[in-house]
């Protein structure tokens, strides 16, 4: 077990939130197609109010930091917060679209001991990307930045978010990532807006287009390990969770507002009337949450994937109960390996859709 | 002259935070992570710069932990030693202003 791993099950284990994410703002300079924020909300948190959660996050534990958005350095207390968050001695983690880091700016994140810059590139092609964010000339303002910030040693991180007009795009990102120096993350999973609104859900990649990133191995690896059918869960597998969020992961929203996780908008509390530990440690919504495991699930603990599935809580949350099956992950795991997953077997058990109703009239 | 003369500060290129009794800490240059006992976390949270070695040693370490003066010393000279050559703590004569 690495060493990075024994931190997490210690954190787990003494109900330590290791990992934060605080949004700063949901302002943003781009308007990504796919986008799950509403960036015309009001009543960010002002500067003093982000120091206190950080001075409070500082307190209960948390060392992996992500500072996010929307687009972060639209706030003009950006570097005043990353520099605060480096006082308390976070490893910090920017992610930002990057179109306003010039050498200024580069250098003072290299000055302030920012662990990772984090962007997110949809295409080597200007035309696609700029597409996605709908803001022109982004993808090379993106560009020119991650060469100025590895140019001084920064880290940079590309994420490629894969959707319908990018599908066939990830390869040639992964060769541009390479050639800038920086590690690379692809992820093919559209979310739902945090206000419910599904429909950019349509932009995700069909079950088809799913199976050919799958069975690309520049992408993945080894193919026939990738995608190798699951083996049965031990009893150690079903009493675990499905992921960090809400055990050592919190996220809080410009607005103070503290969910598991930015795909997990289940309210947890808000820190403009309550501390961040009462929050943690007494919000019953958390509190439940943790009680879950993977054997309480009614359809995924019987699912053979339920040992590898990357089963989102959150998503399934969305879809209506964090206890049921999140449908992107079922179809990931079955364009993944073929093999359909309990939610998909009972679906196709479900009476036909013309039968919804019958009525008897008296005679 | 040996580290229980100098002084020794955290350096400012490291993010650190206590977990239970250990404590994490990153190089934020090459991202190498550390992990602390006990002991070495009680070093490490009085490493301010201006307190020297030796009276790390003498009031924290002997006082909380069931150990020999000698046997500290030699034991927070190693360890000084160790994190100074990875350079997440700094060692000096004179007190540290950070």
């Amino acid at each position: 077990m690495s060493l990075l791993d024994e931190m997490n099950q210690k954190a787990s284990a003494l109900g330590i939130p290791l990992s934060a994410h605080l949004d700063i703002t949901w302002r943003c300079n781009e308007r990504c197609v796919h986008c799950y924020l509403d960036h015309d909300l009001k009543g960010e948190m002002s500067t003093e109010e982000i120091k206190g959660v950080l001075k409070q996050l500082a307190n209960t534990g948390t060392f992996f930091l992500s500072i996010s958005g929307g687009e972060p350095l639209l706030r003009r207390d950006c570097f005043e917060i990353l520099e605060y968050a480096r006082s308390l001695r976070f490893n910090v983690k920017l992610k930002t679209n990057a179109v306003m880091i010039g050498p200024k700016e580069a250098q003072r994140l290299k000055d302030l001991g920012i662990e990772q810059i984090q962007i997110s590139v949809y295409s080597h092609r200007p035309e696609i990307h700029d597409a996605i964010t709908k803001l022109p000339g982004s993808l090379k303002r993106t560009l020119d930045a991650i060469r100025r910030m590895t140019a001084i040693g920064l880290k940079v991180s590309i994420t490629n978010v894969l959707m319908k007009h990018n599908v066939t795009d990830g390869r040639h990102v992964q060769k541009l990532a390479k050639e800038l120096g920086v590690s690379f993350v692809i992820d093919p999973t559209i979310t739902p807006m945090l206000n419910g609104d599904r429909s950019i859900l349509s932009l995700g990649l069909s079950g088809k287009e799913l199976e050919e990133v799958f069975r690309t191995e520049e992408l993945v690896g080894n193919v026939g390990e990738y995608c190798a059918p699951s083996t049965a869960p031990d009893e150690d597998d079903l009493d675990g969770h499905s992921c960090s969020a809400g055990h050592t992961l919190a996220y809080i929203s410009p607005f103070g507002d503290v969910y598991p996780c930015v795909q997990f908008p289940m309210p947890c509390g808000n820190l403009r009337t309550q501390t961040f530990h009462d929050i943690w440690y007494g919000s019953s919504a958390l509190n439940e949450l943790r009680s879950v495991t993977l054997r309480d699930l009614p359809t995924c603990s019987s699912c053979n994937h339920v040992a590898s599935c990357s089963r989102c809580p959150g998503l399934a949350y969305m879809e209506g109960n964090m206890r049921g099956p999140s449908t992107a992950d079922c179809e990931k795991s079955y364009a993944r390996t073929g093999v359909p997953s309990a939610n998909m077997l009972l679906k196709k058990s479900l009476p036909p859709m013309h039968n919804l109703v019958q009525i008897s009239m008296p005679a | 002259m040996p580290f229980a003369d100098k002084y020794v500060a955290k350096a400012t290129t490291i993010a650190s935070r206590l977990l239970g009794e250990e404590t994490i800490i990153m190089s934020t240059l090459d991202s190498t992570l550390f992990s602390l006992n006990p002991t070495g976390s009680v070093i490490w949270e009085n490493a301010d710069g201006q307190t020297l070695l030796s009276r790390i040693v003498d009031e924290k370490v002997c006082t909380e932990f069931d150990i020999t003066p000698e046997q500290a010393r030699a034991d927070a000279e190693e360890f000084v030693g160790q994190l100074a050559e990875h350079g997440i703590l700094v060692v000096s004569d004179q007190p540290i202003l950070q």
